[in-house]
């Protein structure tokens, strides 16, 4: 069970925050297939947010594949989000790459401003949510 | 009024002291949809608490009409919380389940008492401001209504006691389908929990519907200083050659200018700034 942290004042959509840190306990191995999501109500008691938005973000996840709705029993997970494990080949490479920029002389903030804009340059269009 | 309307007024109005005296509220027209949580918010006079009295039926138009559920299905929290001084909290609940034999839920009354920090046979007039509150709102959800009126319930609450019973209000509004209509200056707390909008200034209605609907409608942009029409501007500022502006679009916004959707505080204070500015 994933527990909702709603930050009212991030400027992130409510609904939204709720899809991401869904995702996020995806990829972490949190939620797994056959888990149940939280229902509104106990969603709400514990945040105070409209129940409206909750099943907003719920549809979102179903529509995305993530979840299913079952009737009179709540909200189950069906898929995981492709998630590389801590020790994956992909994270060595990166590890490389972040010691030889900090080797070069680059600052933590100038390195994630790299790291940021070839995100964006490989990453564009898709759906960021 | 249809099966998904909780509350409609037309061209509603009322005067304050009799017919010879002022306009509380004028020419309101609204409908509210069922199982929405409405914000109703204003300035201090703005006529508020005097359209959720009218809607309990506490109050009689002047003009215009109110239709809201029959008695035995609405809820209403006055602002100054208005209980039996002399009666325990106990006797207080055994009076609500009592008067509304049949919809009474005595565990859900149970839950909002909880947590004030007071037993249940203490009196009413030994409580303060906020353990008040919960028992006014214990009440209030211990009936079960199809409509909850609230004029200010979170006023008198800490911060801790105001996320614990809004949070339970919502809960309740997740399982039953309660529509609620609530007044509150607390504008951070209006922005995650309530999606519907009510804003009143001067009696009469600036803004009126869904809160995503509003929030889309509008723009807020920086940017050089230019003409912004054909946009409505609701407020605008000028810094240097920098303008800031909150507008309602008509069409797309073309310009140099960075361009976001406001806050729901953004917006009501900007419309709350400018009480002749332009209209909804």
């Amino acid at each position: 069970m994933v527990e909702y942290r709603i930050d009212r004042r991030s400027g992130v959509a409510t609904y939204l925050q709720i899809v991401q840190q869904t995702k996020q306990a995806l990829r972490m191995g949190l939620l797994e297939p056959g888990d149940r999501l939280p229902t509104a109500r106990e969603v709400v008691e514990a945040t105070a947010i409209n129940p409206n938005t909750v099943l907003k973000a719920y549809r979102e996840l179903e529509r995305e594949g993530l979840v299913e709705a079952r009737r009179g029993l709540g909200t189950f997970v069906r898929a995981t989000l492709g998630t590389h494990p801590a020790d994956s080949p992909l994270r060595g490479e990166l590890t490389d790459w972040a010691r030889r920029a900090r080797a070069s002389g680059l600052e933590r903030d100038d390195v994630a401003a790299l790291f940021t804009s070839v995100l964006k340059e490989h990453f564009e269009g898709d759906d960021d949510r | 009024m249809t099966e998904d309307t909780a509350l409609r007024a037309e061209l509603l109005g009322r005067k304050y002291g009799g017919r010879r005296g002022g306009w509380a509220l004028r020419e309101c027209d609204f409908t509210l949809p069922r199982g929405r949580i409405c914000a109703l918010v204003g300035p201090n006079g703005a006529g508020k608490s005097t359209l959720l009295a009218l809607a309990a039926g506490l109050l009689r138009p002047t003009e215009g009409t109110i239709e809201a559920p029959a008695r035995e299905l609405l809820a209403y929290v006055a602002q100054d919380k208005p209980l039996h001084p002399r009666l325990s909290v106990d006797d207080t609940l055994r009076m609500g389940r009592e008067l509304n034999p049949g919809r009474w839920d005595s565990a859900l009354a149970e839950r909002v008492v909880e947590g004030g920090g007071f037993s249940s046979d203490t009196l009413v007039h030994h409580l303060s401001g906020g353990q008040r509150t919960r028992v006014a709102l214990a009440l209030a959800l211990g009936k079960r209504p199809e409509l909850l009126l609230l004029d200010e319930p979170m006023a008198d609450l800490d911060p801790l006691a105001r996320h614990q019973l809004m949070g339970l209000l919502m809960a309740e509004a997740a399982e039953h389908g309660t529509t609620v209509v609530m007044s509150s200056h607390i504008l951070t707390e209006l922005e995650g929990s309530c999606d519907h909008l009510l804003l009143l200034h001067g009696g009469r209605i600036r803004l009126d519907g869904p809160v995503e609907d509003l929030l889309a409608a509008h723009t807020l942009l920086t940017g050089p200083v230019a003409d912004l029409a054909p946009h409505t501007v609701i407020e605008s500022r000028t810094t240097g050659r920098q303008l800031t502006a909150l507008i309602r679009r008509e069409g797309p916004v073309e310009g140099p200018w960075e361009t976001s959707e406001p806050s729901l505080e953004e917006l009501l204070l900007a419309h709350l700034r400018t009480p002749e500015g332009a209209a909804a």
